[in-house]
Parts: C-alpha cells; sequence; structure tokens
C-alpha cells in the first residue's frame, strides 16, 4: 500500500480523484483493478454528459467480474481515455497513469465524502 | 422406490452418521406449523408398463393428422440421426458448461452452431440460444434500446404483419421497462408493408421489427425498409424463418447496411412440433452491438498448453456475474434443440437446406393454385409468398377445418379469430414432407367440403 | 477439429433431402439469397462420428457424478424421455384445434392440479419456459396486481444478497429498483435490516427456501407478516423446491407466487443448457394475473384459456404454450413417483446431503454453517487452504474433474468465500456419495503435499485449463473460411 499516491482523493468505492484547477481526472484504484484481475473492456461515458456524485459513470470488466464506476464528483465529462478501448489492461498496468478513465469538467463544490490517501489506506486496512 | 438407490442398511448407516434416528428428524429446522404429513390428495405412482399404455393412447388421440398448419411452427423431415445422437445421455444429461473442460462437447458444438447460425443470416455474430422465435424477439427489442444510444425515446414501429403471438409476447415482456410499441401498417391487398413508408424524424425510433416473410408468408421488399430505417438512425430487427433464408436473400445482404439484429424460431431446423416446444429461439448481430446481446456465448480459445478448446466468454454480461445490470435475466436456455438444430443444419449442408425450402415452395405452389382454381376460392393476397398462403373461403373458415379434420387432415389456421378483417381467412402450410398425393387430397377435400357447406347455406 | 474442417466441396447427404427440388422462379431476383451460408459438407458418417466423439468430451449426470448445488442434478429417468417422444406427441402442431389435442391437453391440467397441491397455491400456468421465465411471470404478475389496485408507488423489489443472479436480473426486467437484504451469521435473512427496508414503495420480495445457503429460512412466517403488512407481496424461488417435496408448501409459508424448476425438480434432462421449464403458481389473489395460455376443464374436455377467459393476465411469454415437451416429462415423472414418492424425493435428497455434510466435516474440512442442518444442498468453504497452500476452490474443482466426478457449483453464493455447494440429490446411492468423500479427502491431501500439481489441473481432460482472458480479448465466435 506504500504506493498509494498522496496528492489524489479517493473514495469508498475505489475510485480516484485527481484535482487540477476545475478539471477532475478519474480512475479505479491500484486495490480496485487487482481485484477485478485481468480487464478486458471498458464502457466510457459519452464526452459532454452530466455527472452527479454516485452517478453510474463507467463499466470496468474483466473475464469473470463486472464493476460500475460511479462519479466522485458533480459536473461535466470532458474527455475520456480513448487509449483504454484497445488496451484495457492499461488500467492493470498503471491505474494511477495512464489507465485513467475519464475527465470532468467540475461544478459546484467538491464532496466532502472524498477520502484523503491516508482515509483510504486506513479503509483499506479494515477489509 | 423408483429411483433410488437406498437399502435399508445404507440408511440406518447413514442416519448414524449423521447422528439422528430417523429421516424426519432431518426436517426440524422446519416450524412445525408449516410441516405437512403427506400429499395423500395425489394419486399412488404407477410403473412403467401401466404409463406407457396411458400415454400411448394419449399420444394417439393426438397423433395421426396430415399437417398444413405453419403460423410459426412447420413441419420438416428430420433426418434419424439428428435426434438418436441428439439423445445421447452425454448431450441430454449434462448442464450449461460452466466447468469448460469437462464440457467441451457442447462447447464446441455450441461454437459450431454460432458460425452456422451467423452465416446462415449473414451477420458476424449468433448467440447460444434463447427459449422461442417469440421471446427471442423480445430480448431483439431491449437489446435494440441498449444499443442505439442515438434514439432519443424508447420507441419502437413493429411491422403490423408479424405473428400476432410474437406482438403478444414483446408487449408482456417488455411493457413493464417503457418501451413505446406502434404499428407499421400492412397493405389490405397485399398482405405486405406499405411501400409508402411513414415519416418519421432522425432519432424518433430506436428500431424497426421487419417479419421476413410476414405472418401471410408474403415476402417483404426488405431493402427499402432497411435503408429507410438506417436513414432515419433506426435499428432494424429481422424476424426471419431459418429455412426460408437459404433461399431469400440474408438479413445481413438487406439494403446497404444490411440489418442489424436478426431473430427468430429456430424449430423448423431439425425441432419437431411437439405442441409448441421445446424450440430455440435464434439471435444474430453484428460485432459493433455483441456486448449489449442477450443470453450466452461460446468463444474460440486455446488451453495453457496452446491446444485449442472453446468456453463461455463475455460472461460479465450474464445475470450471475452483473445481477441486476445483465442484459438479460436468462439463464436455462435451449441447449438440447440447438445440439439437434446443429446436426440437422450439418446433414443437410447449405444445398440440402435450401433444397428444403424450395421444394416446400413449390409444394404451396401446387396447393394454392389447385385451390384457387376452386369456385368461390381466391388468394388473399398477391404478393410473392414463401410456403404459405392466405386463402379467402366463401364460407367461415372453421367450416372448412372442421370437415378437414374429419379426413384427418389439420388445414390451416383460421385467421378470423386473429382479427376481423380477416374473416373467412385460413393460412395454409405446405412443406417438403407432402407428396403431391397429400396434395391432392387436400384439394379435393376442399372440394367436397365446399360443395357439403355451401349446399346446407342454400337450402 | 471443427466439423467445418473436415467439410469437402461437394460432398452431400441426398438421402435426407428432397429429391424434387425446384427454382423458385416466383420469388423476384432481388429478393433471393445470391451466396449459399458456409455450411459443413461433410457425410451422414462423417456428422455422426463428430457429434459422436464431442459428446464423449462432456460430463453429464448418465457419466458422472454430477454434485452441482442449485441444479438439482437428478437421474433423468428414460422411460420418461422414450413416452414424451411418442410420434403422435412430437407430431402435435401446437394450434391444432383443441378436440384434437386432448391427449397433451390432460397431460398439462393434471400437472396444473399436481403442481397447485405440492405448492400450496390455488392455480398454475405452465407456460413460462425456464426458471427464469417463470421469476418474470411472477414479478411481473405482483407488478399488474399492484398497478390494477392503482397502487403507483411500489417501485422497489427486495431481494436478499444470498439470492440467484436471476432475481435482480428479474425485478429490473419487471421495471423495479432492488434492494439487497443482507443475511445474518446463520444464513437467515437479517430481520431488522429487512424491516428497515420495507415502506410503502415496497412492491415485493424474492425468496428462495431453503436458501441458496442450503439452509432453511426458519422465520418465513415473520417475513411474510413483515411485507404482507406494508402491501408487498412474496415471490418464491422454487430453484430448492426438491428440498421440500411433501415437507412444506410455499403457499402455507405465504408465498403468494412462486415458480418451479421443472428441469431440477421434475427430473427433465438438463439438455447441456436446457431447456428447461418454469411454471408459476400463485395464490387466489395472483390468479386472474398468471400468463396464459392456461389449460382448463369443464369436466369433459380440456381447452385452452387465453386472454379471453383471463383479461388480466400479464400475457403470452412464448409463441406458443412453453416447453410443451417438458410438461409433458414432468408429467409422466411425477406421476411415476405417485404421492409416496414425491415425498420420497425430499426425504432422500435431504438425507444424501445430511450425511454427505456430516462426512466431510468428520473428515476435515469446514462447513460454512456447521450449526445447521443441511437442506437438499450444503456449503464447504476452502478459505483456509486458500490461505495457507494457496489452493483455491476453483483448483480443487478442477481436480475434482481429473478424478472422473463433476465439480460442486463454486463461488455461489457470493456470500461464502472459497465456497462449494453441493447437491447429491435422492438418486445417488451412499458408494457414490463415499467415493466422492475419499476423492475430495485425497484432493486435500494432494493439496497439502503437491499445491502445484492441484493449481495446474485438470491433467486428464481434453482440454487443459482454458485461458479466458484471450477468448474474451480476442474474441472468436464464429469460424471464418479464411483460418
Amino acid at each position: 500500500m506504500n504506493t498509494l499516491p498522496q496528492e489524489l482523493r479517493y473514495t469508498t468505492t475505489h475510485e480516484w480523484v485527481r484535482i487540477e484547477n476545475d478539471t477532475a481526472t478519474i480512475g479505479i484504484t491500484e486495490h480496485a483493478q487487482s481485484l477485478l484481475g485481468d480487464l478486458v473492456y471498458v464502457d466510457l461515458p459519452p464526452v459532454k454528459k452530466g455527472l452527479a456524485v454516485g452517478d453510474d459513470a463507467a463499466v470496468v470488466e474483466s473475464v469473470k467480474a463486472a464493476a460500475d464506476v460511479y462519479s466522485p464528483v458533480d459536473g461535466e465529462v470532458i474527455e475520456v481515455n480513448a487509449a483504454l478501448n484497445d488496451k484495457p489492461e492499461l488500467i492493470n498496468q498503471d491505474p494511477y497513469g495512464a489507465g485513467w478513465l475519464f475527465k470532468v469538467k467540475l461544478v459546484g463544490e467538491l464532496p466532502l465524502s472524498l477520502l484523503s490517501a491516508a482515509d483510504y489506506e486506513a479503509m483499506l486496512n479494515e477489509e | 422406490m423408483p429411483f433410488i438407490p437406498h437399502t435399508e442398511d445404507d440408511v440406518k448407516a447413514m442416519l448414524n452418521t449423521i447422528g439422528v434416528n430417523r429421516i424426519d428428524d432431518l426436517f426440524d429446522e422446519i416450524p412445525g406449523h408449516l410441516r405437512i404429513r403427506d400429499l395423500n390428495a395425489l394419486d399412488s405412482g404407477l410403473n412403467e408398463m401401466t404409463m406407457s399404455r396411458d400415454m400411448k393412447e394419449r399420444a394417439e388421440r393426438d397423433g395421426g393428422l396430415a399437417c398444413f398448419l405453419g403460423a410459426g411452427a412447420y413441419e420438416h423431415h428430420i433426418p434419424a440421426a439428428v435426434w438418436q445422437i441428439a439423445s445421447r445421455g452425454e448431450f441430454l444429461t449434462a448442464y450449461t458448461p460452466y466447468q469448460a473442460e469437462a464440457s467441451q462437447g457442447t462447447l464446441q458444438l455450441l461454437y459450431e452452431y454460432q458460425t452456422m447460425m451467423a452465416h446462415l443470416m449473414g451477420l458476424e455474430v449468433s448467440n447460444a440460444s434463447l427459449y422461442d422465435g417469440a421471446s427471442a424477439l423480445a430480448e431483439a427489442v431491449l437489446m435494440a434500446v441498449r444499443a442505439n444510444t442515438a434514439a432519443k425515446e424508447p420507441r419502437i414501429l413493429i411491422a403490423g404483419n408479424l405473428h400476432p403471438h410474437y406482438r403478444q409476447t414483446i408487449e408482456a415482456l417488455v411493457r413493464p421497462q417503457g418501451i413505446h410499441l406502434e404499428t407499421l401498417p400492412y397493405n389490405d391487398k397485399t398482405g405486405c408493408l406499405e411501400p409508402q413508408l411513414p415519416k418519421i424524424e432522425n432519432g424518433d425510433m430506436v428500431a424497426v421489427v421487419i417479419a421476413q416473410p410476414n405472418f401471410f408468408g408474403g415476402i417483404e421488399e426488405v431493402d427499402n425498409i432497411t435503408d429507410w430505417a438506417h436513414q432515419h438512425q433506426a435499428l432494424v430487427i429481422a424476424v426471419v424463418n431459418p429455412i426460408a433464408m437459404a433461399l431469400l436473400k440474408e438479413p445481413g445482404a438487406w439494403g446497404q447496411r444490411g440489418a442489424d439484429i436478426v431473430c427468430g424460431e429456430g424449430q423448423p431446423l431439425g425441432v419437431p412440433l411437439a405442441s409448441g416446444g421445446p424450440y430455440f429461439g435464434f439471435l444474430c448481430t453484428k460485432m459493433d452491438y455483441v456486448r449489449q446481446m442477450p443470453g450466452r456465448l461460446i468463444g474460440r480459445t486455446i488451453d495453457q498448453d496452446g491446444k485449442t478448446g472453446f468456453s463461455l466468454t463475455l460472461q460479465a454480461r450474464e445475470q450471475h456475474i452483473r445481477r441486476a445490470k445483465a442484459t438479460s435475466n436468462i439463464c436455462t436456455n435451449q441447449g438440447l434443440a440447438v445440439t439437434a438444430a446443429t446436426i440437422y443444419m450439418s446433414l443437410l449442408g447449405a444445398s440440402g437446406l435450401a433444397d428444403v425450402a424450395k421444394a416446400s415452395h413449390a409444394n404451396s405452389k401446387v396447393l394454392c393454385t389447385a385451390l384457387t382454381a376452386l369456385p368461390g376460392i381466391r388468394l388473399r393476397f398477391n404478393s410473392p409468398y414463401f410456403h404459405e398462403f392466405v386463402i379467402e373461403c366463401p364460407c367461415p373458415a372453421d367450416s372448412l377445418i372442421q370437415a378437414l379434420l374429419k379426413k384427418n387432415i389439420l388445414a390451416g389456421l383460421d385467421l378470423s379469430v386473429l382479427s376481423p378483417e380477416l374473416n373467412h381467412c385460413l393460412l395454409i402450410c405446405v412443406t417438403e414432407t407432402k407428396t403431391s398425393d397429400d396434395i391432392h387430397t387436400y384439394a379435393n377435400a376442399v372440394q367436397h367440403a365446399l360443395q357439403h357447406i355451401l349446399t346446407a347455406v342454400e337450402d | 477439429m471443427l466439423i467445418f474442417e473436415i467439410s469437402a466441396k461437394g460432398r452431400r447427404n441426398h438421402l435426407q433431402s428432397p429429391r424434387h427440388a425446384p427454382e423458385a422462379s416466383d420469388i423476384p431476383a432481388h429478393l433471393l439469397r445470391k451466396n449459399a451460408p458456409l455450411f459443413p459438407e461433410v457425410s451422414e458418417l462423417q456428422v455422426v462420428r463428430h457429434y459422436t466423439q464431442l459428446s464423449r468430451k462432456n460430463f453429464s449426470i448418465d457419466t458422472q457424478f454430477y454434485p452441482l448445488g442449485s441444479c438439482t442434478m437428478k437421474y433423468n429417468p428414460r422411460g420418461v424421455h422414450q413416452l414424451a417422444s411418442l410420434e403422435g406427441f412430437l407430431q402435435h402442431h401446437p394450434l391444432t384445434p383443441a378436440s384434437h389435442s386432448q391427449g397433451y391437453l390432460q397431460s398439462a391440467y393434471e400437472l396444473q392440479q399436481i403442481l397447485s397441491h405440492i405448492t400450496g397455491l390455488s392455480a398454475v400456468s405452465l407456460t413460462p419456459m425456464a426458471g427464469a421465465q417463470g421469476e418474470f411471470a411472477g414479478v411481473a404478475m405482483i407488478r399488474a396486481y399492484h398497478l390494477a389496485r392503482g397502487d403507483t408507488a411500489r417501485t422497489e423489489f427486495l431481494v436478499p444478497d444470498a439470492a440467484h443472479g436471476t432475481n435482480p436480473a428479474t425485478a429490473v426486467m419487471c421495471g423495479f429498483r432492488i434492494k439487497e437484504i443482507p443475511t445474518d451469521k446463520h444464513g437467515d435473512v437479517d430481520l431488522d435490516a429487512l424491516r428497515a427496508a420495507v415502506g410503502p414503495h415496497t412492491a415485493g420480495i424474492m425468496l428462495t427456501n431453503p436458501s441458496t445457503l442450503g439452509v432453511f429460512e426458519r422465520r418465513i412466517s415473520d417475513i411474510a407478516q413483515i411485507i404482507h403488512e406494508v402491501g408487498g407481496l412474496l415471490y418464491y424461488d422454487g430453484a430448492n423446491l426438491n428440498a421440500i417435496l411433501g415437507k412444506c408448501r410455499p403457499g402455507d409459508m405465504g408465498f403468494d407466487v412462486m415458480h418451479i424448476n421443472l428441469h431440477k425438480t421434475f427430473a427433465t434432462p438438463h439438455g447441456g443448457g436446457g431447456p428447461g421449464s418454469g411454471p408459476v403458481a400463485a395464490n387466489e389473489r395472483l390468479k386472474p394475473f398468471l400468463p396464459t395460455p392456461i389449460v382448463g376443464y369443464d369436466g369433459k374436455h380440456y381447452k385452452w384459456l387465453t386472454e379471453k377467459e383471463c383479461p388480466q393476465s400479464i400475457g403470452r411469454l412464448s409463441a406458443f404454450m412453453g416447453n410443451a415437451g417438458i410438461i409433458l416429462r414432468a408429467n409422466i415423472y411425477a406421476r411415476f413417483l405417485g404421492r409416496e414418492g414425491l415425498c420420497r424425493v425430499s426425504e432422500y435428497a435431504t438425507l444424501n446431503a445430511n450425511y454427505l455434510m456430516a462426512r466431510l466435516q468428520q473428515a476435515g474440512f469446514t462447513l460454512a454453517f456447521p450449526d445447521r442442518r443441511a437442506s437438499h444442498e450444503f456449503i464447504i468453504t476452502f478459505k483456509k487452504e486458500a490461505k495457507t497452500l494457496g489452493v483455491t476452490a476453483k483448483d480443487i474443482a478442477k481436480r475434482l474433474l481429473d478424478y472422473g466426478v463433476h465439480a460442486p457449483t463454486t463461488y455461489f453464493p457470493l456470500l461464502v468465500p472459497e465456497c462449494f455447494l453441493i447437491e447429491p440429490t435422492e438418486t445417488e446411492s451412499k458408494e457414490e456419495l463415499d467415493n466422492f468423500v475419499n476423492i475430495l479427502i485425497m484432493v486435500l491431501k494432494e493439496a497439502q503435499d503437491s499445491p502445484e500439481l492441484i493449481k495446474q489441473a485438470p491433467h486428464n481432460l481434453p482440454v487443459r485449463r482454458l485461458d479466458d482472458l484471450k477468448a474474451a480479448k480476442e474474441l472468436d465466435l464464429t469460424w471464418r473460411d479464411s483460418q
């Protein structure tokens, strides 16, 4: 767990968020990808789609499982990681980097429910 | 005890191991107020001899009619090898191939089935079967709603000359999801869809459902309708008879881009009429929509030694993994009927299947010609048809049906039951199973019956 | 070798096709097919040999012990299959007038009566074609019932977390939102959580009893009361009916509607994945909503009841009347057994399960619910072995195949980690169960002594472990000529 990037915020459902100005980049955590195993398919949201916190935003699918990715923030989708269409394994290989899923232009305040790296790590240790 | 191998000693030893005195003690977690003591309102069991006599007598009551009735279930010759092989215990008594290594027989067979079905329909992929033609169409409608993200509302335009039972089945199965079903009218003279297609806006419709042939046996101008639907961003769902597809243009070749989802009743491919089932529904589509498909899919892959093998794939679409978000709730499908169909298609080959279609069609022309030569009978619709046609009689169709039943002929379907404007109309099907003698017997029987009925009316 | 790979251009079986097949000159050319589909061109012997050889690559009830939990893989009597395949039944067109369908209609009507009696519910429709369609019918009936009363607020369906995947999928198909209800540590529904979840939005609950955890839900009457008090209805998933035949009835437990899996409880063959049949039974309250057609009897003749006689019906679920051949088989099976034999089904299924459970416990296997009585099935978990030996339930399942027994259901229910759900059924002998115990003991020992052997299993089957990742990523679903 010492690889958990400190600058990111996390959710209890294992998404991460990188905030840069009014843009949020969203992906799934190392822990989530290891639970799912080798990913074979990613269903990304359409650009311009409006998202509220907790909305179904994307689906990541492995051989034996599929998981919904929920939006951790409010906003509008401005970009998706098209590289994942051909190479979903990028999520397995580099979940916090090349394996990002989509970017959202933020609207309003960040939700209070977002966890710090330390809180997320504590949550994982409890599981 | 029928089907229970335990001896008294076995039972004693087993109870002893468990640590209880009686079998009944094993039900001690069921609250007493819920316990029942017996099923004594039912009869006692029968042995095989008694049961055989009873069932033979029942089967005889139902059999022995020369079948000229189609309407979605078709009598074709079934080669002897089909059910002899399909009924082997290893096919008959296996279950869903979850343990791939112990199910390569079923899995490879299903891969071969998917291949033949996809090629027959001219599409890229077929699933491993759904329940029957009507429920497969309902699944196709739900699939189209998921696949067509350009549509603004879940509206489906359905050919008015679709089998009415199919229409009823879709209504029952998709209505709870708030999908609107609208009707594409057919022409009263041709029985086919109106050549003048309605004005709709882009994105108004999720999909258009076309039957080829339609319920009356009529052959639709599928190219025009397909292109029209695609121009309006609607998907095309084709409901087809698989035997007809050996003769008629395959849905993948309709119009500029081909139909998007093809489904229908697989029964004509080696499955007996059997009071309506088990049959199987098939569903094929383009690769673009594969993840929206309902039902099981078999993929070819390799094992850890690099040897070719087959397994269930894209299972994450299915209910046992995706639960509430699955593409369908389907679990058990119609594997055994598909086994029969695969063997049937292999035995006949493409040219054999085309010959079945042509011979059926030629037979239907002979009967149609003979019947329409009789006074008072006319062909109800003037479009080209495939092995099934509608005649209008000078009397209620049911009186003809009853008269022919007395001669052990099942004459066809009385369409007045389905729609009042088809009063006096009879839907007749002829397949390759009928000889020219059978056909003449039918025509003569109609002639006599008509004389009888019309004289009775004049009296 | 695929059938396509033994094909040779121009080879044909003329015996199977019609003699005379003239061209369809009356059909306009633009509506005709231009290119023949790519089918194999093979001889009759090649077909027979190919598919016979394929069949031998399958495990089946006829050839192996098949303790697949939740699937009731019991013996499928040959006499049943033969009598349901009599020529008169096979020739019978589904739209034949009732006057010439009395044999089939009588058989279907009798089965409706038998199922009604067994379930304690007043009416039955046989049309659903599998368990999942039966579930759909039942939940759609509950929906129709609420709507018929003008009660449009009921948008939620409750499903226990241990439920079959078909349950939530079905409720969603019927337009409901799902609320999951947790299970307590004894395997019963958590009543406090249930009480907190119900309300004016509750349309109903879907339950299996005995549950998928292999134990009887002891507080079922309390659950029924909680649901009925808020105006909801109870749906019974009949997947485990084999456990309670003649011992208790869903109708008495307070269920309003249920489905029965004929391919489980009534011994109809599973056919490599179907056909099944999922008749639906309902109490007086829900009877008007049963799917059509239903078989009626006026004391003299049997006839179809359709939308005319059943105006409130949820409608038709298939083109004809469901899997008629399976319905015939279930009728014959039930009448072979009769009232005594049907009671024995649950007795010996339960005896076998509890015996197997006791033997495995004595042999050191870990039970998921050691304090509970097994129903007709039970769960063992390899959580400990996974941790200490690195050998998973999947590995052990694969090794069982090497020893010629089909693996139990693995990784279901999802609540129990590394689990086997084991259902021996009543038709297996003590010797077969003892043999299974011995094999499991042997495999566990192998797992301790040479874990690699287990992790690489199976070794003796037509293929070894398959590359599912490749199958999913490089989708190969249709053979092409170019390959």
